[in-house]
């Protein structure tokens, strides 16, 4: 392993924030680790940072809403942003055309930066310190006000064509591949073209695939191989600069393989969608109506350290900010049944009592 | 720095003179349990009571790689990198194990055959451990034969009586409740002379508590040289450097 070598001593004192300005789209984490963002900044807040390098993200979808898509989209989006090369895989015919739906980042900056201040000053007085998590952040965003950690995208409007052309994007299907060693061929070709660690980052990559266990694939019914699939992306990845972005429907596999899927997540979300007349549901949440669907974070990776990340919840609301930008917020109540541990009830109103 | 025995070291009693012991950590997603390997490796390696120049870890890593279980370790007061130097550590990177389609000799027998060499080697007065991290993913290498799986492992278990080996491995427990008749677990129960299982609290996860460990010890021998199970519960809280362990209530 590259990295091992490399890091015998691991107390040797890290260039303080020094090479990070000069990386765009990285951020040094605790132990020895960096971040790569996630295209949604509420997510890179409470994951504290964001994605680690090398890590494998897997996202459970639900299985009548698109939601995790935004997801997808955002993470694609960030690192064309940052001239990070991509690797696109979904069980559609036309892979690349989705590159058309990725959003554009938005533009109104003044009006944004100033709205957010006040709104962390007025809802988020709970989260403030929060901020003192990021504080590598503002030189990055100072300087001429182009290269940011992470950007707010605008959901209607689709990414510059110019991004898409010049980048590395590759995209693929799939469909075509009856076996799974050929998608495992063009990830480790992918991982293997991107520069590789020697004590200095220069860029990452992002690897994104899309529903993976879909069943028009022909692999569907090959459980093992798809495990091993996924295995051996986590350790290609684990060696190598990129975060490997899978999203999967749970429901589709048995409950025994879904736990082992599980178990192979370095950092584990699940999405789910609000049904849009439950009526009950609405009397128990403040802001039902604009909410999209609910986020759960149920792992969040652990590299170099046995303690675990214990969140002040892990249950959030997904809402669209002006009907564009993508905003996680704290259930204000926490729903009655509370299979998700979701601890979150600290604004509890009074006017019900479970 | 001798701190008194926690409460785990307590409830696996290892420093009894029983040799060739079999120890399970069963965990799920929510709790790894992760951490009481990385206490035990530090335990035989680096413990001041056991006589530590003549123990040997063999670890065979499917979870993480060696640059991870370095820096965890090194912040518990263990210098791994420098074992491995000094051969008091046998790390096998497993990560990119595949067994070929056809069978699993140039996976799984191969392996076994480079444990067998190090025990052997090693095996004149000292104390080995083997640990393996994880069998749930020893399993996917193995292409899902759990046949095999079971062969290696009971392979393994031979070198306990015949070396007086220790076996630590990790098992994902919650992969096989979904009730779908999985014995794999039951058998690896059965080979196990301790069961440490790790769950979070059925509140959820909190800051304070990090879980419950529930310790099985089958092999405890009472003062009248007759043995029973015994069964342990306790809470944890784990850190950097150390792990807390205490009785349900008992912190304020």
């Amino acid at each position: 392993m590259a990295s091992s070598k490399v890091r015998t001593s691991s107390f040797s004192r890290k260039v303080p924030a020094a090479p990070t300005s000069s990386i765009p789209g990285l951020k040094y984490g605790p132990n020895g680790t960096i971040f790569l963002s996630s295209g949604i900044p509420d997510l890179d807040k409470i994951l504290g940072g964001g994605f680690h390098l090398g890590s494998l993200v897997m996202i459970i979808e639900d299985t009548e809403a698109p939601h995790h898509m935004l997801l997808l989209r955002t993470f694609m989006s960030q690192g064309l942003i940052h001239n990070q090369p991509v690797l696109y895989a979904s069980p559609s015919k036309n892979p690349r055309a989705f590159l058309g739906t990725l959003p554009a980042t938005l533009v109104s900056k003044d009006d944004k930066s100033i709205k957010s201040d006040a709104e962390q000053k007025d809802l988020r007085i709970a989260w403030q310190y929060k901020k003192y998590l990021g504080e590598n952040k503002p030189p990055i965003e100072e300087r001429d006000g182009k290269v940011e950690y992470c950007n707010d995208f605008d959901l209607r409007k689709p990414i510059e064509k110019h991004l898409i052309a010049g980048n590395r994007v590759e995209c693929v299907s799939l469909l075509d591949c009856s076996s799974l060693t050929g998608i495992r061929d063009s990830c480790s070709k992918f991982l293997s073209q991107l520069p590789r660690y020697d004590g200095n980052i220069t860029s990452a990559g992002r690897i994104a695939i899309q529903s993976f266990c879909a069943p028009q694939c022909e692999y569907y019914d090959k459980e093992w191989d798809m495990l091993s699939f996924i295995r051996s992306i986590k350790s290609m990845v684990r060696s190598s600069n990129a975060v490997a972005f899978l999203t999967f429907p749970a429901s589709l596999l048995s409950q025994s393989v879904s736990k082992r899927w599980q178990h192979l997540a370095d950092t584990l979300l699940s999405i789910k969608a609000i049904p849009d007349e439950d009526k009950e549901l609405a009397t128990l949440l403040t802001g039902y109506q604009d909410m999209l669907g609910l986020l759960s974070i149920h792992k969040v990776a652990r590299f170099n350290t046995q303690v675990p990340v214990i969140l002040d919840a892990t249950t959030y609301s997904m809402k669209l900010q002006k009907r564009r930008s993508l905003v996680l917020e704290c259930l204000n109540q926490a729903p009655v049944d509370g299979a998700s541990g979701c601890s979150s009830s600290s604004k509890n109103t009074g006017t019900l009592d479970f | 720095m001798n701190r008194p025995a926690s409460l785990l070291d307590n409830a696996l009693n290892l420093e009894s003179t029983q040799k060739g012991r079999v120890v399970l950590v069963e965990d799920c997603v929510e709790t790894s349990g992760a951490f009481v390997l990385h206490h035990l490796i530090k335990r035989f390696l680096s413990s001041p009571n056991l006589s530590s120049s003549d123990s040997i870890v063999l670890f065979v890593a499917f979870a993480q790689p060696f640059s991870h279980y370095d820096r965890v370790l090194r912040k518990m007061g263990c210098n791994l990198a420098a074992q491995r130097e000094t051969k008091r550590l046998l790390f096998f990177d497993m990560l990119m194990l595949e067994c070929p389609d056809d069978g699993v000799e140039g996976g799984l027998i191969a392996l076994y055959g480079n444990i067998q060499k190090a025990v052997e080697v090693n095996s004149s007065n000292k104390n080995i451990t083997l640990m393996i991290d994880d069998i749930s993913l020893l399993e996917v290498a193995a292409n899902g034969s759990t046949k095999d799986v079971l062969n290696f492992m009971h392979y393994c278990h031979t070198l306990t009586t015949q070396f007086g080996c220790t076996i630590i491995t990790v098992l994902h427990e919650d992969i096989y409740s979904s009730g779908d008749g999985f014995t794999f677990p039951l058998q690896m129960e059965y080979l196990a002379d301790i069961t440490i299982k790790t769950e979070p609290l059925i509140t959820g996860l909190a800051a304070d508590v990090h879980g419950q460990l529930t310790i099985l010890n089958k092999g405890m021998i009472d003062g009248f040289g007759s043995s029973k199970g015994k069964i342990h519960n306790f809470h944890y809280k784990i850190k950097e450097n150390n792990v807390d362990y205490f009785y349900p209530g008992s912190r304020s």
